[in-house]
Formats: C-alpha cells, sequence, structure tokens
C-alpha cells in the first residue's frame, strides 16, 4: 500500500491536471441523478447496517466486520461521488486518502493489540 | 495564590536565570532602540511570509534553544561527575532531565531542520515561495510561541519534571501537581500545530511548485527528503494532537484516559506518545539524511550514488516508521506476541539505512574529497550514527531489551544517532547553506576547531555511556552510589560533555566573528554546487529567480555549467524577464500567536477567564483572514531589472 | 508565489481554474488525511477503554437506537444538501446554491440539538460525565470532537456565506464554497464509523 502511494506519485507527477475527459461543466444544467442515486445508497447501506446489527443474529465477529465493511463502502461512495475525490490531482488525493486510512487502521488495530495484554476472556 | 507558587523561588541557579532573563531582554531592548531598529523589525520581520527569513528566524530560536538545551546536558553531566554530589537535588535534577529532552527534539532540532528547509527547499525546486506563504508564518509563530510557553515555566510555575515521555500515572495529578506539566502540554500541543501546518506546506509546495521539466525523479535528494519527511508529520503529529489534549483533559477536567482510578489505562498514553513518538524520530533524522546526501556530492564532486535506492530507501524508512513503535516499550507488558512482531519490524527498518551508508561510501569512493567544514560534519557522521544504528539493532531484540532498556546503554545509542545524525547535520547544512542566507562565508578555521572539539567531546562523552549502561546504571538517576564501578567513567563522560560545549562556544564565535571578517559570498556559488539553490545570487533577492528554469535532468545546473559555463549559466536575457507576482506580508500570524499563547498561558494555570478571551482573539484572526481577499503584489519588469542588476554585482 | 495559471476553459470548474486554489484544495485534502489519523487515534483510544465502565453504565446500558438513527438520517441528508450546493456551484446558480447550503445548515443545526440533547440527558438525568469512567471519557471526547468540527462548520459556513452575498461567484469564493463541502462531507464519514462502531457496536456487541 505504502509503495503504490509513492508509485503513484511517480507516474503522475507535477503537471497541472483537471479531469478534462469528465466535461463537468456539461453535466450541471441537468439534475443531477447521481447525488440522489448516491444518497439512496448511503440510506440503504446504512439500513443494511442496522439490519446486521439488530436483526441479523449473526456471530459477534461476523457483525462487525459486515458493519465495517459497510461503512468503509459507505465512505468510499461518498468520496468519489459527492467528494470528487479524483478531480484536480486526483491520483495524489486518492492515494492520500488510502494511506490515511491504512494508517488509521494501523493505529486502531495496533492500539487495540497491544493493549490486550491480560484481557483474554473474550 | 502565593506569590512564591507562581514565582520559583529558593534555588540560587533559577535566581542566575531571572537575572540573565532580565538582563537579557533589557539588552535587546537597548540594541534595538539604539541602532533604530524597531521599525525594521516590525515591517521586514514580523510580518514577513517570505521563506527565507522564516527560515532563517527558526535557526536563530533553535541556536537558542541549543545553548538552552545543551546547559540543561551540561548541569546533568556534572551533577553525575562523581557519586552523591549535590549540584542538583532530586527535583531539580528531574525537571533538567526533562527539559533537556524536550527542548532539543521538539525546539532545537525540529526547527532548525525545518528552517533549513524553508531556506532552501523552494530554491532548490525553482520556487519563488512556499504553497501556503502565510501558512508557513503560523507555522513559524506558533512554534516560537509553543517554545516560549514552555520555557517559561523555568521561572513561572516550575518546569515539568515527568521526563520528555511524560508516562502516567507519573505526569498526573495525583503525582505532578501544579502547573508544570501543564506547560509541556499546551506547549507542545501549541507547537504541534505549526509542526503539522509545516507538513502540509511542503508536501503540496513540492508535488505543484517545482519547475516545469523537473520530474520527482529529477529533484534534489534533500527536497526528496523534505517531500517524505512532511509525509511523515502529516501522518504522525495529528496522533501528539489527540495523546497531548487526552492528557490535559485528564489533567484539567478529571477524564480518566490514563489515570489510575475509574479504569483509565496508563499504558495507553505510552501506546499513543510512541505511535507518534517513533515516526517523530525518522522525522528529524530524514531531513539529515538528505542534508549529507548534498554536501557529500558537492564536496565529492560526484553525482549520488544510487539516486533511485536513495530515494526508495527513504520510502521504506519512512512506511517503516510507523510499525516499530511498541519497541520503545518492550518491557511494559505487552505480551511475547506484540514483542515479536515489533522486534522483527524494527529490526527490519535498519536494513533501507544500511543500504543508505552504503551509497554514501560510494558517492565518495574515487570522488575529489574538498574538506570543508561542511564536509567533515558529514563525514564524521558515517561512522558515529553507524555506531548508534548497530547499537539500535542490538535494542530491537525484544528480550536482549529487557536487559539494556532506560540503562545508559540506551542513553548513548539515541545520543549517537541523534546527535551525530541530526545535530552533525544540522551544523554540516548551517555550514553549507550560510553563504546563501547570508551573503558571508563562515569562517573555516573556527569551525574545524569547533568541530574536532565537539565531535571529539562526543565520542569521549556518550562511547563510555555504553558500558556504564552495561553495567546497570540506569537513566535519569540523580546520583549514584561510590563503590559500584561507575564513578571512573562517569568522570570521562563529564569532560566529553564539557568538551562539546566548548565546542559549541567556539561555533557562536566564529558566527559573530564570520559576520564581522567572514568572507563575502560574491557569485552566489561558494562550493561549485549542483542545484539551483546556487544559481542565484547570495542572499538571493526576495524573489528568489528573476526567471523560473527548466530542468531536463537531475543536477541540471551542474549541467548547465559545464556545458555554457559558470557566466551563461547564470545569465538571465532580459527578454524573459516577467512581472512577477508575491504574496502580501501580514501581522495576523504573529498575532494569533500571541492569542494562543496567551490561551495556553491561561490553561496552564486553569485561569479560564485568560484562555478563553486567548482562543477568542485566535478565531477572531482567523475570521480577519477569511475575510482577507487581498493577493498579493506584482513586482514590474523594471523592478525585477533593477534588483536583478544590483544582485548579480559581478 | 505560484504565477497563476488562468485556466479559461468553461469544461472547467471554477473552483479549479487558478492554481493558488488548486493549490488550497490539494492542501485541504491533505489536511483531510491528517484528521483522519486524527481521528482514528480517538476511535483506538475508545475501543481500548470501551470496556472499562467503572462503576458508571456500560455502553449497552447507556445508548439508545432512536436519538442516534434520527443524528444519522440529519447528518447523511446534510451530506447529501451540501452535494446538491456544489452542483449549483458548478452550474453558477447562485440562488439555487444557497437555498441548498442554507439546508445543509439547518440540518446540521438539527444534528447538533439532538446531540446536545443526548449529552443533556447523559449528564444531567443519568448523572454521568467524563469524570466518571474512561469508556465514558473516550465517549465524550470522541463524540464531542465530532461535534466541535460540526459546529465550527457552520460557523465557517456562515462566514461563506457572507462572503458568497458580497462577491458573487469568484475563483476563490467558488473555492471556499468547494473546500467546505469538502469538510462536511468527512464530517459525515466520520460519523458514519461513529454510528457503526460506538452505538451500533456498543448496543449489540
Amino acid at each position: 500500500m505504502v509503495v503504490y502511494f509513492y508509485a503513484s506519485l511517480l507516474i503522475r507527477d507535477g503537471v497541472v491536471t483537471v479531469n478534462e475527459k469528465e466535461n463537468i461543466q456539461e453535466n450541471h444544467d441537468r439534475f443531477p441523478w447521481k447525488l440522489v442515486i448516491g444518497f439512496v445508497l448511503s440510506i440503504v447501506l446504512t439500513l443494511l447496517t442496522l439490519w446486521v446489527a439488530f436483526r441479523s443474529g449473526f456471530q459477534d465477529k461476523m457483525v462487525l466486520s459486515l458493519m465495517l465493511l459497510l461503512a468503509f463502502l459507505q465512505a468510499g461512495m461518498q468520496l468519489v461521488l459527492f467528494m470528487h475525490v479524483r478531480e484536480g490531482e486526483g491520483t495524489v488525493q486518492v492515494s492520500n486518502m488510502v494511506h490515511a486510512f491504512f494508517t488509521a487502521i494501523i493505529i486502531v488495530a495496533g492500539s487495540v493489540w497491544v493493549m490486550s495484554f491480560g484481557m483474554h476472556n473474550h | 495564590m502565593k506569590l512564591d507558587e507562581f514565582f520559583v523561588t529558593g534555588e540560587p541557579l533559577i535566581y542566575g536565570a531571572y537575572v540573565s532573563i532580565a538582563v537579557a531582554t533589557l539588552g535587546i531592548i537597548f540594541v534595538l532602540t539604539y541602532f533604530k531598529k524597531w521599525k525594521w523589525l516590525w515591517t521586514e520581520w514580523i510580518p514577513t511570509v517570505d521563506h527565507k527569513k522564516i527560515g532563517i528566524m527558526y535557526i536563530i530560536a533553535s541556536l537558542l534553544m541549543l545553548f538552552r538545551g545543551g546547559i540543561d546536558g551540561m548541569l546533568m553531566r556534572t551533577q553525575l561527575a562523581l557519586p552523591e554530589l549535590k549540584v542538583l537535588s532530586s527535583s531539580h535534577y528531574n525537571e533538567i532531565f526533562t527539559t533537556h529532552g524536550t527542548i532539543m527534539i521538539l525546539f532545537m532540532a525540529m526547527p532548525f531542520l525545518i528552517g533549513l528547509m524553508n531556506i532552501v527547499v523552494p530554491l532548490q525546486i525553482g520556487a519563488r515561495d512556499v504553497a501556503f506563504p502565510f501558512l508557513n508564518a503560523i507555522s513559524f509563530w506558533s512554534f516560537f510561541m509553543g517554545a516560549m510557553l514552555f520555557n517559561i515555566s523555568f521561572v513561572i510555575g516550575g518546569s515539568p519534571d515527568a521526563g520528555w515521555t511524560a508516562y502516567m500515572p507519573l505526569a498526573g495529578n495525583e503525582l505532578s501537581p501544579g502547573p508544570g506539566q501543564n506547560y509541556y502540554l499546551l506547549g507542545l500541543q501549541l507547537s504541534g500545530i505549526g509542526t503539522l501546518a509545516t507538513g502540509i506546506n511542503f508536501l503540496v509546495t513540492i508535488l505543484r511548485m517545482r519547475a516545469p521539466g523537473m520530474t520527482l525523479m529529477k529533484m534534489p535528494i534533500f527536497t526528496w527528503s523534505t517531500l517524505i519527511t512532511s509525509i511523515i508529520i502529516v501522518f504522525a503529529f495529528p496522533v501528539l494532537t489527540v495523546a497531548l489534549a487526552l492528557m490535559t483533559f485528564d489533567r484539567l477536567f478529571g477524564s480518566h484516559f490514563f489515570t489510575l482510578a475509574n479504569g483509565g489505562m496508563p499504558m495507553m498514553w505510552a501506546n499513543l506518545f510512541w505511535i507518534w513518538g517513533h515516526p517523530e524520530v525518522y522525522i528529524v533524522i530524514l531531513p539529515a539524511f538528505g542534508i549529507f546526501s548534498e554536501i557529500i556530492c558537492t564536496f565529492a564532486r560526484k553525482t549520488l550514488f544510487g539516486y533511485k535506492a536513495m530515494v526508495f530507501s527513504m520510502i521504506a524508512i519512512a512506511g517503516l516508521s510507523f510499525i516499530v513503535w511498541v519497541h520503545h516499550f518492550f518491557t511494559m507488558g505487552a505480551g511475547a506476541g506484540v514483542n515479536s512482531f515489533f522486534s522483527i519490524t524494527t529490526m527490519a527498518i535498519s536494513v533501507p539505512t544500511g543500504v543508505k551508508i552504503f551509497n554514501w561510501l560510494l558517492t565518495l569512493y574515487k570522488g575529489r574529497i574538498k574538506m570543508t567544514v561542511a564536509m567533515m560534519w558529514s563525514l564524521a557522521f558515517i561512522p558515529n550514527f553507524v555506531i548508534g544504528g548497530i547499537t539500535g539493532v542490538m535494542l530491537a531484540m525484544a528480550s536482549a531489551d529487557y536487559q539494556y532498556h532506560n540503562t545508559y546503554f540506551l542513553v548513548a545509542h539515541f545520543h549517537y544517532v541523534l546527535v551525530a545524525g541530526t545535530v552533525f547535520a544540522c551544523f554540516a547544512g548551517l555550514y553549507y547553506w550560510y553563504p546563501k542566507a547570508f551573503g558571508h562565508m563562515l569562517n573555516e578555521r573556527l569551525g574545524k576547531i569547533s568541530f574536532w572539539l565537539f565531535m571529539i567531546g562526543f565520542n569521549v562523552c556518550f562511547f563510555p555511556l555504553y558500558f556504564v549502561g552495561l553495567m546497570g546504571m540506569a537513566r535519569r538517576m540523580y546520583t549514584y552510589s561510590p563503590g559500584l564501578g561507575w564513578t571512573g567513567i562517569n568522570i570521562v563522560a563529564t569532560i566529553g560533555a564539557f568538551g562539546m560545549g566548548l565546542g559549541f562556544i567556539v561555533l557562536v564565535y566564529s558566527i559573530y566573528y564570520s559576520a564581522r571578517y567572514g568572507k563575502r559570498d560574491v557569485t552566489g556559488d561558494p562550493w561549485d554546487g549542483r542545484t539551483f539553490e546556487w544559481m542565484i545570487p547570495s542572499p538571493p533577492p526576495h524573489y528568489n529567480f528573476a526567471k523560473i528554469p527548466q530542468v531536463s535532468r537531475l543536477d541540471e545546473y551542474w549541467y548547465l555549467k559545464k556545458e555554457k559555463g559558470f557566466k551563461e549559466a547564470r545569465e538571465v536575457k532580459e527578454e524573459e524577464l516577467k512581472p512577477i507576482h508575491m504574496p502580501n506580508k501580514s501581522h495576523v500570524p504573529a498575532i494569533m500567536s500571541v492569542f494562543f499563547f496567551i490561551a495556553g498561558f491561561g490553561l496552564v494555570w486553569e485561569w479560564y477567564w485568560m484562555a478563553i478571551p486567548g482562543l477568542i482573539g485566535v478565531l477572531a484572526c482567523m475570521v480577519i483572514r477569511s475575510f482577507d481577499y487581498n493577493d498579493g503584489f506584482y513586482l514590474s519588469i523594471e523592478e525585477v531589472k533593477e534588483a536583478h542588476k544590483v544582485g548579480e554585482g559581478n | 508565489m505560484a504565477e497563476s495559471t488562468h485556466i479559461h476553459d468553461k469544461n472547467v470548474p471554477l473552483e479549479y481554474s487558478k492554481a493558488e486554489d488548486r493549490m488550497t484544495i490539494l492542501g485541504f485534502w491533505v489536511f483531510l488525511g491528517a484528521e483522519v489519523v486524527l481521528f482514528s487515534t480517538l476511535f483506538a483510544t475508545y475501543l481500548v477503554l470501551h470496556s472499562r465502565p467503572a462503576d458508571g453504565p456500560t455502553s449497552a446500558e447507556l445508548f439508545k437506537p432512536e436519538i442516534v438513527l434520527i443524528m444519522t438520517f440529519l447528518l447523511l441528508t446534510s451530506s447529501f444538501t451540501g452535494s446538491m450546493a456544489i452542483h449549483y456551484l458548478r452550474a453558477q446558480n447562485m440562488k439555487k446554491m444557497i437555498v441548498w447550503l442554507l439546508l445543509t445548515m439547518l440540518l446540521g443545526l438539527g444534528f447538533l440539538g439532538c446531540e446536545i440533547y443526548e449529552f443533556h440527558e447523559y449528564i444531567a438525568l443519568e448523572g454521568v460525565s467524563i469524570k466518571t469512567s474512561a469508556f465514558l471519557s473516550g465517549f465524550f471526547v470522541l463524540v464531542g470532537t465530532h461535534g466541535l468540527h460540526v459546529t465550527l462548520g457552520i460557523g465557517w459556513l456562515t462566514l461563506i456565506l457572507i462572503q458568497l452575498k458580497k462577491r458573487g461567484f469568484t475563483p476563490r469564493t467558488a473555492r471556499k464554497v468547494f473546500v467546505i463541502g469538502l469538510y462536511w462531507h468527512f464530517l459525515d464519514i466520520v460519523w458514519l464509523f461513529i454510528f457503526t462502531l460506538v452505538y451500533l457496536s456498543g448496543m449489540v456487541l
């Protein structure tokens, strides 16, 4: 992951890149159905998370894993659809976010693991 | 509250400090008034957003902090020279080792390196300033006010005394009551804000403001090290921000993050501190590696051996630096599984570092070495740092670390890597880039004297400490009993420390001496350099480049000189001049930092009547900035022509 | 200082048309990366301390699903309305953009109102606070930091609305709207994880 981030820096660097292919200005004369879809998707993912938590009857580990997966999916959707993460210096921005989440996982999982001494009953 | 709880009393050394602070303050006021420099300060330095001036201010502050941290170190060594001395009481000793560590790492090493990055990086990439000059000023003033807040604890309220690592529960309210520890928390918090902003600033600057044609793999190696350091800063400093805030909450608001009572976990402080702390030491060593790479290439007159490997090794070091942190507390009881994992990652991180050592050696091989002071510091770095590095691998072995942890073996290890790594680099960088910043050279003869005094003194001080550590002498002990066999080594170490002190005095003298009699740098390229900072006059005009250079290869300037000759390589034709856009100065960063200081001071004493207005002041400054739509100003072609003629006076 | 390479192509959004603003947007993304790490540290602390309620209530005993769901839907919707505002920014429709921005602010205020109500329930009615236990210290500081960020965001949005009224659409005002949009979506993403790892996990696991 780390290598990918830095490699991506090397692949596209320095030059001003705006996503000309996306023809951004043109789309803004019509109603933004993409955003509505995104909104509906967020609601669906949230409701799904609620179902997994309260109604699914899965085991604890499975519930946690599924909920986290759904959260990451929704976060990814927001980043791409709402926050336009791929525009402008898209490669750098995406790599930056990937790296940030990667670091976040290290900090959370690492801390929980390091601090779990003596707590072997769960 | 009684007056003697506010002002520290009862210690002759502290009274001495009051006197020297008063004298120094009066002295500064007198000098400024006598030379009529108040207006100059208020219009040229306080509101500056110029990266070169900001860099100079960082370095001046670091040298002052090096003085204070050094005195702390010498006091400690004096107290430990012989068994059962009474130079310092135990509580006083605790305060001194706390301030020594905190100042040296956070208020000396960081600002020195950041100062060099500020002066040099925009020049190396052919830019006119950093991406966010206003933010850059905020970074400096936040650092400065944070450092002031930390330093004032010495005379007002008392210094923190729980070590620079501030472990809980020692650093909590029960065992460290009073304002001392709060100074640590708020001073570092304020400085940390500035550092995070620097990380963002340089990351964007290097990614987006390089000269045309300068792809990442054609950048100077010091710029690469700055880029990677900035990435580490962005991902590491927020952890410190949170950790400090949580301890502040424990001390000020009664929460239970790290307390012993009500479910708190003191070890979590150590965990969070070192998640930040380990990347932090790589933040202070990677720029050092960059500095050495530049200097070794210049004075061996060779291209860097294995440029790509040097880049990738720094990337690997940066990545690995986030997964080694538990090695700082192997003995705290995380268990065999955790310890084994972090042992392996810690040993792994020595590999890319080793690669760099070999590349430096291969760069030197068959080079035409020029023994300038900067080169001497760089050459001394190699063997000394390797000693520190090898002992690091020894410490990485978790089971062995139970023997070494928190003994003088550890103290010797980290001083070998930090001093031989970071401090040598600061001195090397100072000598190397001094002419660029100030227009005159630092005297080489005095430089060599200070080098030998400091370098030999350093080895005499710290090498024996490995052995007294293996004999069982623990760190942070204010005295020791006779008859343990430790005395001889401690005497020798103290002599070494005084050697370092002498070296520092000669360095400071050489700065004064060179200001008066130093050789002028008339060309701007006194070392026959390889990178763009040497292509422009010394000191550079405020807009840096009259014309942004075009790049087609690594070490472009070096090859331009070879192909076109010295004069033509640096020439800018009048037709190539364009109007130059420059940012406005602003007093807001300095004023905002003063408000931050007020807020911090209020929180230290839990005087919310002071803290809240201080924070409101900070917000007010941000609002003012938000409504400021002034976009800078343009220098016309005539103005550029004039400044250019004056600069290139050769 | 970068030479302003102004892009006059109408296919390029206004906020990306000047080099300075492009750099600011990139800088803000980097800042958001730092904020991810900041919140992850708070999450790590919360999760480590979660099982240590001392004499106070556990998460299962304390949290109630209704208000959490309301807050979640308020913030989620505000993220949608925010993205609509950006759409009208790019369509250069000032009136509609302001409407959607105000809607976003309203929903944000609603979220804050609910959160203040929730905290009030815990503090005044249940009698707990950050002083009660490690778990509660972790909870209040994590969720409180998020709430503080939302509060600052609303203040910031107010300032921008004033500037929009004064100056209309310029590259700089467009960039400011875009940046606060990023900030606002980011806060919704953080809330997603709070919803999942604090409230839902705390109630069922």
